[in-house]
């Protein structure tokens, strides 16, 4: 059978329908709250920065600061903890509320589910985050009035780095979520990969040249667009290229999800057990 | 091997929890019609049920669902449909949306999927409770939303754990007519019940299990008839009990003749059915006695049970 001749059209059709569920179940399940709990904090301190803080004198200083928030708590925390919440229970939570039955009883391939429930997770995590960071980025970028700010965005790097940023949430909805699908499958408590994920992405700059490319931040760190010092204990490592940051994302995502499928290809009712 | 691939062929199949035996060496073909499984509670009825839908995989041995395996998930359930016994669904939703919304799994687009829900709800006669939130249904509700789930697609194979639970006596009698009229059509209609006179009126055969093993299947009446160590209890009813009990009793298939207490008739029992119901008509033609009813009192499913399990299954009878 050639790649061609393979039914790609109902696969698709699939995927569409396990999206639709699955998207369903996050606005029905309020699967949404925790995770848009978090999106809404660096939206919330970028407000409260606009009402109350100081008006810095010069704008990179404001860049500056958005940087400092995006690396440290948007990308190593926000998003870490939050493709945990969403990614780690497309397959647990389905577990938990005695449900996956009503997929692994239909004529839908694993690998097709597989790819659906991690698209919907994507789709739910990146207009999530993206939205987030992009708006804090505006906000931030608006404390000195909106004649600075449509300076920053349209006459300098402000929107060039706006999309830069979201991008780059995008590209980590990407890798956390093809990694915490894994943990789902693996661990019947999501909280123990999440923090170890967390722990380990967190304290990645620390950590030996060898290991720091064995993470999802080490890559979209190469391509941030406002670099930021992590103090006298970092372990400074030549940054990757924007293609081969990308690439390998996606090149580890494709196989997590190759994991994923034959986890979801094992994978066994025992409803009691769980 | 060539399997049959117009049967449910189980070859040596065991599933092991652990150390914990679910069941064990099961061979097994299944034809079309009505084939219930009875068992008391933790017998294996519903390992097998969910062996047989690939919800779990046997730890040894083959299922091949009409030449099909779960292999190939793509043949396999559109051939199969699955009423569980879970009774669990996704939050918020609807008896029509989750059918829909199945049956658009099953890669069916919007249209087709809606018509296909809403001729399994009216299969079910739950049409006015459809647009309804499942969480919001009785008990028998959910039991018929499910079997309409798992006939929406309109399956060869249906598997259905204790369909008839929680339903009230109408709602039974709908269910039972739409298995029958299921049977009729040719399908496979696999049914575990723990309500043997149920079990007894739509079971073209049975398959008997205890703590894991298969203990008897087939038709109900061949079963009986091979359990030599009961013989069969008839109730002959007829206007000269005397002289039919002094007649049997020279009979070698007979073991016991009594005659009744209001003499109207005798209860005999015969290791031989076949060779009684020939002395029946030897004796009519003989001695010109009127039959007014003959009666097997134990060749029913309730009966088979019980000698062969025992009644200390926490069996609802």
């Amino acid at each position: 059978m050639s790649v061609t001749s393979l039914p790609w059209t109902k696969w698709a059709e699939q995927v569409g329908a396990v999206v639709s569920f699955e998207l369903r179940k996050f606005r029905v399940g309020r699967k949404w709250f925790f995770p848009l709990l978090l999106a809404a904090a660096p939206v919330t301190l970028a407000c409260m920065l606009l009402i109350f803080g100081e008006r810095p004198p010069d704008n990179s200083q404001v860049t500056q600061v958005f940087a400092v928030m995006f690396q440290t708590f948007m990308l190593r925390l926000m998003i870490v903890f939050g493709c945990a919440l969403v990614f780690a229970n497309l397959y647990r939570g389905d577990m938990v509320t005695k449900t996956i039955h009503f997929y692994l009883l239909t004529p839908t391939r694993r690998e097709v589910l597989v790819v659906g429930k991690y698209l919907a997770g994507l789709l739910f995590t990146s207009i999530l985050y993206g939205g987030s960071v992009g708006l804090t980025n505006i906000l931030i970028h608006s404390v000195n009035g909106p004649d600075v700010a449509d300076a920053h965005f349209f006459s300098g790097p402000g929107l060039g780095q706006l999309v830069s940023y979201i991008g780059i949430a995008v590209l980590a909805c990407v890798g956390y979520g093809s990694v915490f699908m894994v943990t789902g499958f693996l661990f019947k408590n999501p909280a123990i990969p999440a923090a170890f994920v967390l722990l380990w992405e967190s304290s990645n700059v620390f950590l030996p040249a060898a290991l720091q490319v064995v993470s999802v931040v080490h890559y979209l760190q190469s391509i941030v667009p406002v670099p930021i010092p992590f103090g006298p204990f970092a372990v400074i490592t030549a940054p990757s290229s924007v293609f081969t940051s990308v690439a390998g994302l996606i090149v580890f995502t494709f196989a997590a999800l190759i994991v994923n499928s034959f986890l979801m290809r094992q994978a066994q009712i025992n409803y009691t057990s769980d | 091997m060539t399997v049959d691939s117009d049967q449910i062929v189980f070859t040596d199949v065991s599933k092991f929890y652990g150390e914990v035996l679910g069941v064990n060496k099961i061979n097994l073909k299944i034809g079309p019609g009505i084939t219930s499984l009875v068992g008391p509670n933790g017998s294996g009825k519903t390992t097998l049920m969910n062996l047989l839908t690939g919800l779990i995989h046997p730890t040894r041995g083959a299922i091949e669902v009409l030449g099909v395996t779960t292999n190939d998930p793509e043949a396999f359930y559109r051939t199969v449909g699955y009423c569980p016994q879970f009774d669990t669904f996704p939050k918020g939703i609807t008896g029509f949306g989750l059918i829909s919304s199945v049956m658009r799994l099953h890669g069916y687009n919007r249209r087709a999927a809606d018509e296909m829900a809403s001729k399994a709800i009216e299969d079910v006669h739950m049409t006015e409770a459809a647009h309804r939130r499942v969480a919001g249904y009785s008990k028998g509700m959910r039991q018929r939303i499910k079997l309409a789930l798992a006939l929406a697609h309109r399956p060869r194979v249906m598997v259905l754990d204790e369909p008839l639970n929680g339903l009230d006596p109408m709602a039974r009698a709908e269910s039972i007519a739409l298995f029958q009229k299921l049977a009729e059509a040719g399908l496979f209609v696999i049914v575990s019940s723990h309500i043997l006179h149920e079990v007894d009126i739509i079971s073209d055969s049975v398959v008997m299990m205890s703590n894991g093993y298969i203990v008897a299947e087939g038709e109900i009446q061949d079963v009986r008839g091979e359990m030599a160590e009961h013989p069969l209890g008839v109730r002959v009813r007829c206007d000269r009990p005397a002289l039919f009990a002094s007649r049997a009793f020279t009979e070698d298939h007979v073991v016991e003749v009594r005659i009744e207490e209001d003499s109207g008739g005798v209860l005999v029992r015969t290791r031989s059915a076949d060779q009684l119901y020939m002395f029946i008509n030897r004796i009519v033609l003989e001695e010109g006695l009127t039959i007014e009813g003959v009666i097997p009192i134990d060749d029913d499913v309730h009966s088979v049970y019980s000698y062969l399990i025992g009644s200390n299954g926490a069996v609802r009878l």
